[in-house]
């Protein structure tokens, strides 16, 4: 008999199965391939909506978990965590990961590595999965890695274009830094508190009577590893280039599920965070930095993928703002709801990019709203949902978060408010360049026309979510049934919703009716403009960076190796070694009876010596 | 002059195993070679039955048994590689096979 | 001197001389049958050691089977050694005395420990058929049929190493 707790390995599994079979088996039949990944995705999406009703009725799922390591001292369990959080987890996961399959299906047509897609997608659902069942730090840490993996080689799926394999070796060593500092954390947490797993942890880690530093430590070192995989301030840098791989790839990992793992490990560890109200306070203003800074960066780009790519930092910015202030739930309402209308948008401009051909200039776009209108309306909806207008799902989650924030923190709330006039302004910047208007470039756009349904369809299933997503607040009741908003009367509400409604007239003003013209502006700003454009640097200044420090270091580790190293110790040792390598391969002559010789010689002082 | 003992058929087995030891180490034929080992095998075999002999035991008799059988075994072994060896290099000069050479 | 002990001095002597020339004969095929003739020298002392059987198989098995194989690959390869023996073998002819000389160090202490040079035999032992045979096919029933296997696969080895490689 399959209980719940059966069907939850199932979900895990299913996808690795696919993956392991498409890889192994099934790479030379396209269709074979991709039927199989998107059945194990469906599949895993009909058990998460089977969990996600027993667990909505109060039913205790408990997987079967194996000891996986028996220590002295303790045990690592391989297990599964079914709660409130995970249970929503699996479904966005799932969800949004079988739209987004089914789409690819339409996106990748033709393509050589059509199978391969295919297999690289259902590994990354596997550990996907894996991050969100998790029941312990090892296991987390695990999966952690495989989606990194897997992402790196969706990235760098087309591998032939050098910038794509630039693109993925930077994501996965960017990563890597924040990794790092992830597995310090969970080694430290481990060896403080004796065991890896959360429930264990959770009640035992405020009973340990640990030092402010060291709970400022593993708070900080554990937020590293969120930092590096949700993209946060400094380590942002490779999502914008992970844009280089597939849109689907970019709409499930770097925009709606593996970029939120960060979010959702903060969240899955808020305990741990919380104790250190300073780490908290960092993670705070590491959201807040972030997600004003992307947003700015985002007026500048005319990629359309870049723009959605630094609107997806500053929406990842939030989330981890509103789990520095300790709204965890707010957090993962508004992950949420961001991967329904994140996932949508891009999954709109992958339609766009079909269409032309591989063409992501905005300003090479525009006059698409007739000729795909159905690709515009829902685009059109991810936008108003994504600048938060009421009554679409970013609505709810945003203003959850700013309200959250408005009673803790007003330097935050400011800075979160010029946040969402930016949001604003660039979503509708982007729309009305690329939809509205003539076409700006008759080669390109001028014989674009709307995408197959095979596209559409999961188009319009997003845009559904991303509409009804928030209404009445039922997710953050699902996560916490006592939620209660933050109450600051209707006239706040109305002042959020003016500050987005602002940056969309701006836009309007600027590109839809012309009155302020593009280039006028460019000089008008000067500077400012350069340095957005430029993205404030960071790139560069990372590339000095290492430069500089690793030419200074490799220096002096050349004047060190020269003097010591080759010349006094190497110089001696080598000498010694040749001479007796010189008198060993005397008994190696390949002279047979030399050898026989020597083995006797052996075997007598062997015996010399035992009968001594 | 003493009468013979034990001692006498040691003396001669050992003799006999330093002939077949110089065999394999002297010569570069690789049949004398093999005869040398030949030699030592037979060395033991005498040192065995005299030690069963004047031990009073039938083990050493058994052990000399036993190793002709495998001697038998070792030679039809041995013999087939030489030929396969000569098949192939057309030679049965240890010294000239020194493909293992360090 | 007993005739027992004149026939000992002539058997070791013989056999010894046999060994020698063994080693210095340039001709593979004298040194193979010097072998034959020293191991028939060999039986001889067996048969002084009262041991029967065993010098009936030294004849039967050792010289008549397994040293007839020898002369027959021998011949079958007629192959002539370009150089003598001593030629060169600078490190052959200090190693081999060497050898010998570490070996008895090894091995006469621990004869002269045991006393069993010295000692006079209680009883002594006849190699007769039966006295041999009994302890083999009851005590030594296990390593007679492990030996019976490993010649069964040294016959096998044989088969397949002598076969011709086929060529691909």
């Amino acid at each position: 008999m399959l209980t719940n707790g059966h069907l939850v390995w199932l979900i895990l599994f299913a996808p690795l199965l696919a993956a392991g079979a498409i890889m192994l088996g099934t790479r030379r039949l396209p269709r074979v391939s991709a039927a199989l990944s998107i059945g194990a995705v469906v599949l895993g999406f009909a058990l998460s909506l089977k969990l996600f009703v027993a667990v909505l009725q109060g039913q205790a799922v408990v997987a079967p978990s194996v000891v996986w390591l028996d220590l002295a001292g303790w045990q690592l369990v391989w297990a599964a965590t079914v709660d409130r959080l995970s249970a929503l987890m699996l479904l966005v996961v799932t969800g949004v990961g079988a739209t987004i399959h089914v789409y690819s299906l339409g996106y990748m047509r033709g393509d050589a590595g059509f199978a391969r897609f295919f297999g690289c997608l259902s590994l990354f659902m596997f550990s996907m999965l894996g991050i969100v069942l998790a029941a312990n730090f090892i296991q987390m840490f695990i999966f952690w890695e495989l989606v990194g993996v897997s992402s790196y080689l969706l990235i760098g799926f087309w591998f032939e274009r050098p910038s794509a394999a630039e693109a993925g070796k930077k994501a996965f060593i960017v990563n890597r830094i924040g990794d790092f500092g992830f597995l310090l954390g969970i080694l430290l947490v481990g060896s403080v508190a004796g065991t890896f797993n959360f429930a264990e942890l959770a009640a035992r880690w405020p009973t340990l009577g640990l030092s402010a530093g060291t709970l400022a430590l593993a708070a900080g070192l554990i937020f590293c590893g969120a930092v590096g995989k949700s993209a946060q301030f400094p380590l942002h840098v490779w999502l914008p280039d992970a844009m280089e791989g597939p849109t689907p790839v970019s709409a499930l990992i770097h925009a709606a599920t593996m970029v939120a793992a960060g979010v959702y490990m903060l969240c899955r560890v808020a305990w741990l965070l919380a104790a250190s109200p300073e780490i908290m306070q960092l993670i705070a203003w590491t959201g807040g930095v972030t997600a004003l800074m992307a947003a700015s960066i985002a007026i500048t780009q005319r990629d359309i993928k870049r723009i959605l790519a630094y609107s997806t930092l500053s929406q990842l910015g939030y989330m981890v703002m509103a789990v520095g202030l300790g709204a965890t739930t707010e957090a993962m309402f508004h992950l949420t709801t961001h991967a329904f209308f994140k996932a949508l948008l891009f999954l709109g401009a992958g339609s766009v990019i079909i269409a032309l051909h591989h063409e992501q200039d905005i300003f090479k776009m525009g006059g698409l709203a007739k000729k795909m209108p159905v690709t515009f309306a829902t685009f059109l909806i991810g936008t108003l949902a994504l600048g938060g207008i009421w009554p679409l799902a970013g609505f709810y989650s945003k203003d959850a978060i700013l309200l959250a924030e408005m009673d803790v923190n007003r330097p935050l709330l400011v800075l979160s408010l010029i946040t969402a006039g930016l949001t604003g302004f660039y979503m509708a910047r982007a729309l009305i360049v690329a939809f509205l208007g003539k076409a700006r470039d008759a080669k390109a756009a001028g014989h674009a026309h709307e995408s197959p349904l095979v596209v559409t369809l999961p188009l319009v299933l997003l845009a559904v979510m991303a509409v009804i997503a928030g209404w009445h607040e039922e997710i953050p009741h699902f996560l916490k049934p006592d939620f209660h908003e933050h109450d600051h009367g209707a006239g706040v509400l109305l002042g959020f919703l003016a500050i987005p409604l602002a940056g969309f007239a701006l836009a309007w003003l600027l590109y839809g009716r012309g009155a302020i013209d593009d280039v006028k502006l460019r000089r008008a700003l000067g500077p400012l403009y350069t340095l957005l454009e430029n993205k404030f640097y960071v790139d560069e200044f990372y590339l000095f960076l290492v430069n500089s420090v690793q030419g200074g270091l490799a220096a002096v580790c050349e004047g060190f190796d020269f003097v010591f190293v080759r010349g006094l110790s190497i110089g001696s040792a080598a000498g010694l070694t040749r001479l007796a390598g010189w008198c060993v391969r005397q008994l190696q002559g390949g002279y047979l009876r030399f050898y026989l010789l020597f083995t006797i010689l052996g075997i007598a002082a062997v015996l010399i010596w035992v009968g001594r | 002059m003493m009468h013979v003992g034990l001692i006498h058929y040691l003396a001669v087995s050992g003799a006999l195993f330093a002939l077949g030891l110089a065999c394999i180490v002297l010569r570069r034929n690789a049949l004398l070679v093999f005869m040398g080992l030949e030699m030592n095998l037979n060395a033991a075999n005498l040192a065995l039955v005299a030690f069963s002999r004047y031990g009073g035991h039938a083990d050493g008799q058994v052990l000399a048994t036993f190793i002709i059988a495998i001697a038998a075994a070792e030679v039809a072994i041995g013999l087939a590689i030489i030929v396969a060896l000569f098949r192939q290099r057309s030679t049965v000069v240890t010294d000239l096979l020194r493909s293992l050479r360090g | 001197m007993t005739a027992y002990d004149a026939i000992f001095w002539f058997f070791s002597l013989a056999l010894l001389l046999c060994g020698v020339l063994v080693l210095i004969s340039p001709n593979a095929v004298a040194s193979g049958l010097y072998l034959v003739l020293s191991f028939f020298f060999l039986a001889g002392l067996y048969v002084l050691l009262q041991a029967f059987f065993l010098a009936l198989i030294q004849v039967l098995v050792y010289a008549g089977a397994i040293m007839v194989l020898f002369l027959f690959v021998v011949m079958l390869l007629d192959f002539q050694e370009s150089r003598r023996w001593w030629h060169g073998n600078l490190l052959g002819l200090v190693g081999a005395p060497l050898a010998v000389a570490a070996l008895a160090t090894a091995l006469l202490p621990v004869l002269k420990q045991s006393g069993a040079l010295a000692a006079i035999p209680e009883q002594w032992f006849e190699g007769t058929l039966e006295n041999v045979m009994t302890p083999v096919f009851t005590r030594y029933l296990l390593p007679v049929e492990i030996i019976a296997l490993i010649l069964l696969a040294a016959t096998i080895g044989v088969v397949v190493l002598g076969r011709k490689e086929k060529q691909p």
